[in-house]
């Protein structure tokens, strides 16, 4: 049961991620990110990590994608013509991403035992919640580091204020 | 025939899936019917009263009219997204009710069978799936190819977007005061002393600004500016015809109907009696009295359905500019406001 719903979504997952490069129209290739995370939020929820997939699809597909699509809609974007890339990403880049996926590959394979593994599903059933853990994590812990980044927040939220401010 | 465990739970998890659409999709046809009616006799006319007796049989013809009616598409629409649109629409409306649990627990056969999932995050999925679901009016009005479309989608993505966050926010308190995300923990938290129990008492700004969010949020009056007739032709759902227009008509009443269930469920002790322990809990015997919490469920969510009627056949339309500040200016702070006071509270009484 957890192993097809892995496989459901992480061929969704994958395929959405292809789509995404393929596809011409930057509205479709905005869709299959949005698959692409949704598939995303049910492997962690499979993992257990359900408030992580929850807020995955609520800030990731709910709001940030929105605006993507918005900025798309707004500008009128039309069909991209297909171009045939420079010579730079035929020589460096494709041999590069192979080397890359190789290189991770043979680490996770060879360091199996010291990664550990994590058991697929075995999350779903129990009633367990792990929000109080994250809390508990965040608010001691990582307190500081969490109230930096809000801060961050906050300041960009200034400066998009600042920016966006009619001079009278 | 011996049937396993497992085969027990998909047959029943099907069953009951089946059983809570078609009784979602009959209310949604029904509501319908309530909302003509009702909005006639506040308007001093008679409402639907041709088919049936007292109209009854209305959604019925109406339903019969849509699915024979020509499907019109025009040429320069963007056709697979045109396509998809309602279908978003409808589908997210539809799949937030799963989470929702319609009465006690009752077991047959480790199956709870007034609830389709118990999940420990009922309440953020039932969150996630309605900001989903602005992609639907986002991709019909961008689709469509027409200005008024366009425009429509457009004040209703930003209008989405801007309440989900009051929205969101005014739901803290209660998720605070019971500790838990899982709807049945929020409604058994309620249910010790009838109505006195209620969270609507100790979160009554949390409650109104959920009210008021979650009336923008389904783009009902006064907040129907994307579809606001005199302006926009019809919105969103402009070029739509046959049952795709169906569609979004039905995902707007079932948004309603998933937006009653939840104030109900937060505010209003969910399945559980009023009347607290006042009558036996075993009352009625044992079937009646796992009917019982279901018909109280039915009576809430109704009420809201009629006040959510009501309050458009009463208030005007808001301007979009007065929809903004309100939204960013009033709810936002005011939901903040209720997490900080009820923060306070519950950490004065340890």
């Amino acid at each position: 049961m957890q192993l097809a719903l892995f496989i459901i979504f992480a061929v969704l997952c994958v395929a959405g991620a292809l789509n995404f490069l393929f596809q011409r129209h930057p509205i479709n290739s905005a869709l299959s990110l949005i698959v692409v995370m949704m598939s995303l939020a049910v492997i962690y929820w499979t993992l257990g990590a359900e408030f992580l997939a929850a807020a995955q699809v609520i800030v990731y597909s709910g709001a940030i994608m929105v605006l993507f699509t918005f900025v798309i809609m707004l500008l009128n974007a039309g069909e991209e013509d297909r171009t045939h890339g420079s010579k730079a990403a035929y020589f460096a880049g494709i041999p590069g991403a192979i080397g890359v996926v190789a290189l991770l590959g043979y680490t996770f394979f060879h360091e199996k035992a010291i990664l550990g593994s994590v058991n697929l599903g075995g999350h779903l059933n129990n009633g367990l919640n792990n929000m109080v853990e994250i809390s508990k994590t965040l608010f001691t812990d990582l307190l500081l580091p969490f109230e930096v980044t809000s801060i961050l927040i906050l300041v960009a939220i200034l400066g998009a204020v600042v920016l966006a401010r009619k001079e009278h | 025939m011996h049937l396993t465990d497992t085969q027990i739970f998909i047959l029943l998890t099907i069953l009951k899936i089946v059983v809570v659409l078609v009784i979602t999709l009959t209310s949604v046809a029904y509501t319908v019917l309530l909302e003509r009616k009702v909005i006639g006799l506040i308007q001093n006319r008679w409402g639907p009263s041709r088919v049936g007796p007292f109209g009854l049989f209305q959604p019925l013809a109406d339903g019969i009219k849509l699915f024979l009616k020509e499907d019109l598409m025009p040429f320069a629409v963007e056709r697979p997204l045109f396509v998809l649109a309602p279908l978003i629409a409808l589908s997210c409306a539809l799949v937030s009710i799963a989470v929702v649990p319609f009465g006690n627990v009752f077991e047959y056969h480790g199956v709870d069978l007034f609830q389709i999932s118990d999940i420990n995050i009922g309440l953020l999925v039932i969150l996630g799936i309605t900001s989903i679901g602005v992609y639907g009016i986002a991709l019909s009005g961008w689709s469509s190819n027409n200005k008024y479309s366009l425009l429509g989608s457009l004040r209703a993505s930003a209008q989405v977007i801007s309440y989900e966050l009051a929205l969101g926010l005014s739901l803290v308190g209660v998720v605070m005061r019971s500790g838990s995300l899982r709807l049945r923990d929020i409604v058994d938290t309620q249910a010790t002393h009838g109505f006195l129990s209620w969270n609507i008492w100790p979160q009554l700004l949390g409650f109104f600004v959920y009210l008021m969010a979650a009336y923008a949020e389904t783009n009902r009056a006064p907040f129907d500016l994307p579809e606001a007739e005199s302006e926009l032709v019809a919105g969103y759902h402009t070029e739509y015809s046959s049952m795709k227009f169906a569609m979004f008509f039905m995902a707007e009443y079932a948004n309603m109907i998933t937006v009653s269930c939840v104030a109900t469920l937060l505010f209003f002790g969910g399945a559980s009696s009023p009347l607290g322990h006042f009558l036996p809990d075993n009352f009625g015997g044992p079937i009646l009295m796992h009917i019982f919490p279901v018909l109280w469920f039915v009576f809430k969510v109704f009420c809201f359905l009629f006040l959510y009627i009501w309050v458009r056949s009463t208030l005007p339309r808001f301007r979009y500019d007065q929809l903004m500040s309100f939204g960013w200016k009033w709810l936002l702070p005011l939901s903040m406001l209720n997490i900080v006071g009820t923060a306070l509270v519950l950490a004065f009484k340890g």
